[in-house]
C-alpha cells in the first residue's frame, strides 16, 4: 500500500504543477483580450477621468507579473477579487453557484452512472442481438443531439404537454431535499441522456475486449453460465477503461452544463460564467476557469488512482 | 461395441468429427473425418504440429467450438450422451463437472482478478457437489496431492503470486475439484522448463491413476506423451495419420509422416574446436555484472565466442541468457565488467558504439510474429539494414536482397513484395535471418530462434543457421532450454543459472558426467522417448524431490 500513497502523492503533486501552469494561461489570456479593461467595463460614455481612476482602482497601472503573482496567492486563499459589475467578493458570487452545479451534477451521475454500466453488461452480454442494436442506436441518437435540443424536447413532452415536471428550474433557499430533487429532473434527465451512451459503449467495448482471454475459455470450460462469465470473470479485469470514462464524463457534467444551464434557467457557475464574459467581469471568469482546471486534474486523478486499485497485481503484491 | 461389457467400457466415442472454421468470410474444414475411442481410466495421446487440429478435437470432446468454429459433421457420444445434438446449456452442465480442461498457460487461464481457491471452488460450488468450506478443504486435500507447497496457503494467493509450475498444478487440482470422468489436457507442460516440467508430468500422472480418470493428453512432444499416454494418436492437418499403442508407436512406427517426427533430433554436426594458437575470440565477455535497476541479475558473467564456431547459453527461464545478450548489444550497459569484440573493448552503450561497432553484432529472435513489422514489405525489412549500415541505392539494393532471398531459400520474386502475415512461421524466422545478415555481422546472437517452431521447421531453421555459419564463417551465441537443440548444433554449452555460469566447456564434455549438480538436474530432465523413463527417473530422484527440485 505504501507504494499506491507515494503514488497518488506524486500524481497530486503533477496536478498541482498543472494546474499552476492553467492559472499562468488563464491570467495572461485574459491580459491578451483586446481593449482595456477599464474602458469595456465603464462602456463608450466614460471620460478620460473615470477611465483613469477606475484603472487605478484596479491596479491596471502595475505590471501583469506583479498582478499575477497578488492573484495567485490571493486565489490560493479562495480570495479570487471582488466582482467588476456588483462589486461583490467573487468568491461569495461562485459559493453557492457551484454548490448548484455540483448537485446537478451529482444527480445526472448518480443516475447515469450505475444505468450505462449495467447497460454495458447487458448488451454485452447479448451482444449481436436485437436488444443490443436499439441500446446502441437510442444512446447513440441521445449522444447526438445537441443538449439544448434534447432539453426543448424533453420540456416540450415532459412539461407543457403532460405537466409533470417544471420546464423551469427555480431554486431557492429553503427548499426540501424532495422539492430539490423534483425542480432539477429535467435538467438532470438531459445529462443522463447525453452521458450515458459514451460510458454505456464503453462499458461493452472493455468487457468484449476481454472475451477472447484464456481466462474467460477456461471460465466456459468450467461450465459457468454467460451472464457470470460477463459479470464474475470479465468486468472485474475490464474496469480501468470503464473508469477512466466514467472521469471524463463526470468532468463534463460539471464543466459543460453551460447550455443545460441556459434552457433550463439553471443557476450554476455556466451560467455565472456565460453572464460574466458578456460583461467583461475578468476576475470572475478567472475564477470559473480556474475551478474548471481543478475539476478536470482532480477527476482525472482519482481515475488513475481508481484503475491502479482495481488491478490485483498491484494491491496484492509478490 | 457388439458386447455389452464393452459398451459400458466406452467413455467416449467420436465417430466422423468434422469440424469448420471461419476464414476469408467461407467456412473451410480444418478437422476431415477423426474417429476415436476412450475408454474409462485410459489416456490418450494426440500428437501433432501446430494447425494439426489437436486442441479443436480435444475441445470438441466437451461439445465445445471456440469463436468461429463450428462442428459440422459426425457425432461425439460421451457417455451414453450425444453431444452434437444436445443443447447448450446441459453442455454447460457437464464442463466442468464430468469433463474438465487443463489448458496450456496456466498463467493467462487463471482469472488474474480472483484468488485461486474461489477459481478452483467455482464449479463444485455451481453445481452444488459440495459448500463452499467443504470444497476449500478438499482443494487443499488435491493441492498436498499434487505436493504444491504449503497446499493450505497457496490457494488464497492472486494467480501472479505463484510460479508457473506451481500455477499448472493448481489447475489440474481445478479440473480434478468435481472429479469428473475426462480430463483434456491441452498442452500443459510446454509453456514450462524441463525442470518444471517434470513435476508437473508427474503429479498429472499420480493424480490421473488414483482416481482412474481418462484423459486426452494434447502435445506435440512425443517423449512427454510418451510417458503419459496408454495409446497415441498422430494427426496430420485434420487427417489421423495413425494410431498404436504407446509401445507400438514408439518401436514400430507405420508411416512415413510417423517415422519423419522420430527422426526429428537426429539432426547433429560434428563438433568444431576453438582455433590453436594466439586466436582472438570474436567476442569476450568478461566478468559483467548488469541489473534492472536495483535488482541484480547478472554475476560475474564471462565466457568466449570463437570465430565460426557456435556458443550455446543454456539455462531456465530467469537464469540470465536473454539478459547477457542485451549486454552484448549494448542494450542493458554492464555495471562492472566488459565486452570485448575482437580483442577491443566495446563502449559499455549502444548508443557509445560505431556504426561498423553496431553492424558486426546482430540479433534473431524467439517470436518473428512481434519481431516483424506486419505493414513493412519483405523487401523493406531486409533491405533497411542494407541500405542503412553499408549505404547500398537502387538497383544495388535490389540485388543485395535478392541475394539474401535466394541465402534464406525463399525465391526472390516470390517474396520480394509480401507482408509477414502472409508467411508461415518458419518463414517469417528465416526473415529474421536474412534481416540481420543484410548488415553482414559477424557475429549474430539468436536468441530462442527455434522454440515457437513445430519441430520439423525447427530443423530446417537449425540446418540453414549450419549452413550459412560455414559459408560466412559466423560466430553464433545460441541461447536456448532446449537441450536437444544444443545437443544438435553446439560446439561450447555455457549452463547459467540464478545469474551466474555455473559450467561451461566444449559440448561432448558438457553432455558426459561428471556433471555440475545444475548441469545434471538440467540433462536429466529432458524427457526421453523411453516410456519408462519418467518412471525409472522419479525412482531415481525419489518423488519427494521432484517438488523441490522445482522451485529451485
Amino acid at each position: 500500500m505504501g507504494d499506491i500513497l507515494r503514488l497518488v502523492a506524486r500524481r497530486l503533486g503533477l496536478g498541482v504543477v498543472t494546474l499552476f501552469v492553467v492559472s499562468i494561461l488563464i491570467f495572461f489570456a485574459v491580459e491578451l483580450l483586446p481593449g482595456d479593461i477599464a474602458e469595456a467595463v465603464l462602456g463608450q460614455s466614460a471620460t478620460q477621468e473615470t477611465v483613469a481612476a477606475m484603472r487605478e482602482q484596479l491596479g491596471l497601472d502595475r505590471p501583469a507579473p506583479v498582478r499575477y503573482v497578488e492573484w495567485l496567492s490571493g486565489a490560493v486563499q479562495g480570495d479570487f477579487g471582488v466582482s467588476l459589475v456588483s462589486g461583490e467578493r467573487v468568491s461569495a458570487a461562485i459559493g453557492p453557484r457551484f454548490r448548484n452545479t455540483l448537485f446537478l451534477a451529482a444527480y445526472a451521475a448518480v443516475i447515469a452512472v450505475p444505468l450505462a454500466i449495467i447497460l454495458g453488461i447487458i448488451v454485452a452480454l447479448l451482444r449481436n442481438t436485437v436488444f443490443d442494436r436499439v441500446a446502441n442506436v437510442l444512446t447513440l441518437t441521445s449522444i447526438s443531439s445537441p443538449e439544448f435540443f434534447l432539453g426543448y424536447i424533453l420540456i416540450l413532452y415532459l412539461s407543457v404537454k403532460t405537466s409533470m415536471f417544471p420546464a423551469i428550474a427555480s431554486l431557492s433557499h429553503g427548499m426540501s431535499f424532495g422539492d430539490l430533487l423534483y425542480r432539477s429532473f429535467l435538467p438532470a434527465l438531459t445529462l443522463v441522456l447525453v452521458v450515458t451512451a459514451h460510458m454505456m459503449r464503453m462499458t461493452r467495448a472493455a468487457i468484449i475486449n476481454l472475451l477472447a482471454s484464456p481466462y474467460i475459455e477456461m471460465a466456459r470450460l468450467k461450465g459457468v453460465p454467460p451472464w457470470k462469465v460477463i459479470v464474475r470473470h470479465a468486468l472485474p479485469n475490464a474496469w480501468a477503461p470503464i473508469i477512466n470514462v466514467v472521469a471524463l464524463n463526470l468532468a463534463y457534467l460539471i464543466t459543460g452544463v453551460v447550455l443545460v444551464e441556459v434552457v433550463f434557467v439553471y443557476p450554476g457557475v455556466g451560467q455565472l460564467l456565460v453572464d460574466a464574459v458578456s460583461k467583461r467581469d475578468f476576475p470572475v471568469v478567472q475564477a470559473c476557469c480556474l475551478i474548471f482546471a481543478a475539476t478536470f486534474i482532480l477527476l482525472n486523478l482519482a481515475a488513475d488512482v481508481g484503475s491502479i486499485l482495481t488491478n490485483p497485481r498491484l494491491r496484492h503484491p509478490k | 461395441m457388439t458386447t455389452t461389457k464393452q459398451k459400458k467400457d466406452i467413455l467416449l466415442n467420436i465417430k466422423d468429427l468434422r469440424i469448420e472454421g471461419y476464414s476469408d468470410e467461407k467456412w473451410i474444414e480444418i478437422v476431415h473425418g477423426i474417429d476415436l475411442t476412450l475408454h474409462r481410466g485410459e489416456v490418450l495421446g494426440l500428437i501433432g504440429e501446430s494447425g494439426a487440429g489437436k486442441s479443436t478435437i480435444g475441445l470438441a470432446a466437451m461439445g465445445f467450438a471456440r469463436d468461429g468454429c463450428r462442428i459440422s459433421g459426425g457425432s461425439i457420444e460421451f457417455d451414453g450422451m450425444e453431444l452434437t445434438t444436445t443443447p447448450e446449456s446441459d453442455l454447460r452442465a457437464l464442463r466442468g463437472s464430468r469433463i474438465a480442461y487443463v489448458a496450456q498457460s496456466a498463467a493467462a487461464s487463471f482469472n488474474p482478478a480472483h484468488k485461486i481457491i474461489d477459481q478452483h471452488t467455482e464449479a463444485p460450488i455451481q453445481y452444488r457437489i459440495s459448500k463452499r468450506l467443504d470444497a476449500q478443504e478438499d482443494a487443499m486435500q488435491l493441492y498436498e496431492r499434487l505436493r504444491l507447497p504449503n497446499p493450505t496457503e497457496i490457494g488464497f494467493r492472486y494467480p501472479h503470486q505463484v510460479s508457473g509450475g506451481q500455477l499448472q498444478r493448481a489447475m489440474t487440482a481445478m479440473a480434478m475439484a468435481c472429479r469428473p470422468d475426462l480430463i483434456i489436457f491441452d498442452e500443459p507442460t510446454t509453456a514450462l522448463d524441463v525442470t518444471t516440467q517434470i513435476e508437473v508430468l508427474a503429479a498429472i500422472r499420480d493424480i490421473v491413476d488414483q482416481f482412474n480418470t481418462a484423459a486426452i493428453y494434447i502435445t506435440h512432444d512425443l517423449a512427454v506423451v510418451a510417458q503419459m499416454a496408454d495409446t497415441i494418436k498422430v494427426l496430420l492437418k485434420g487427417n489421423e495419420v495413425e494410431e498404436a499403442s504407446t509401445v507400438e508407436m514408439l518401436e514400430n512406427p507405420k508411416e512415413d509422416y510417423t517415422k519423419s517426427l522420430w527422426a526429428v533430433r537426429s539432426f547433429q554436426r560434428p563438433q568444431k574446436l576453438r582455433p590453436g594458437g594466439d586466436a582472438v575470440p570474436v567476442v569476450s565477455v568478461q566478468n559483467i555484472d548488469a541489473a534492472y535497476g536495483d535488482t541484480k541479475v547478472l554475476e560475474d558473467v564471462s565466457f568466449d565466442i570463437y570465430e565460426g564456431m557456435t556458443v550455446a547459453v543454456v539455462g531456465e527461464s530467469g537464469s540470465g541468457k536473454s539478459t547477457t545478450a542485451r549486454c552484448i548489444t549494448g542494450l542493458l550497459p554492464p555495471t562492472k565488467g566488459q565486452i570485448l569484440f575482437k580483442g577491443e573493448a566495446l563502449p559499455p552503450s549502444y548508443k557509445n558504439r560505431t556504426k561498423d561497432q553496431l553492424r558486426q553484432a546482430q540479433m534473431i529472435y524467439q517470436m518473428a510474429d512481434t519481431a516483424l513489422n506486419p505493414k513493412v514489405k519483405i523487401s523493406e525489412i531486409i533491405g533497411r539494414p542494407a541500405r542503412f549500415y553499408s549505404g547500398l541505392h537502387g538497383a544495388a539494393l535490389k540485388n543485395r536482397v535478392d541475394e539474401l532471398l535466394d541465402l534464406i531459400e525463399l525465391e526472390p520474386s516470390k517474396y520480394y513484395n509480401r507482408y509477414p502475415p502472409e508467411l508461415s512461421g518458419g518463414q517469417k524466422q528465416r526473415i529474421g535471418i536474412a534481416r540481420a545478415l543484410a548488415a553482414e555481422p559477424t557475429f549474430i546472437i539468436c536468441d530462442e530462434v527455434t522454440s515457437a517452431l513445430d519441430q520439423l521447421v525447427a530443423e530446417g531453421i537449425l540446418r540453414l543457421l549450419d549452413r550459412l555459419q560455414k559459408e560466412l564463417n559466423l560466430a553464433y551465441m545460441f541461447i536456448t532450454h532446449d537441450l536437444a537443440t544444443v545437443r544438435s548444433i553446439a560446439d561450447e554449452v555455457v549452463v547459467m543459472q540464478r545469474g551466474k555460469v555455473v559450467e561451461q566447456g566444449p559440448k561432448e564434455e558438457m553432455f558426459q558426467p561428471p556433471h555440475h549438480a545444475y548441469t545434471d538436474l538440467l540433462l536429466s530432465s529432458v524427457p526421453e522417448m523411453d516410456p519408462n523413463w519418467l518412471t525409472t527417473l522419479l525412482e531415481e530422484r525419489g518423488v519427494d524431490n521432484v517438488g523441490e527440485a522445482a522451485d529451485v
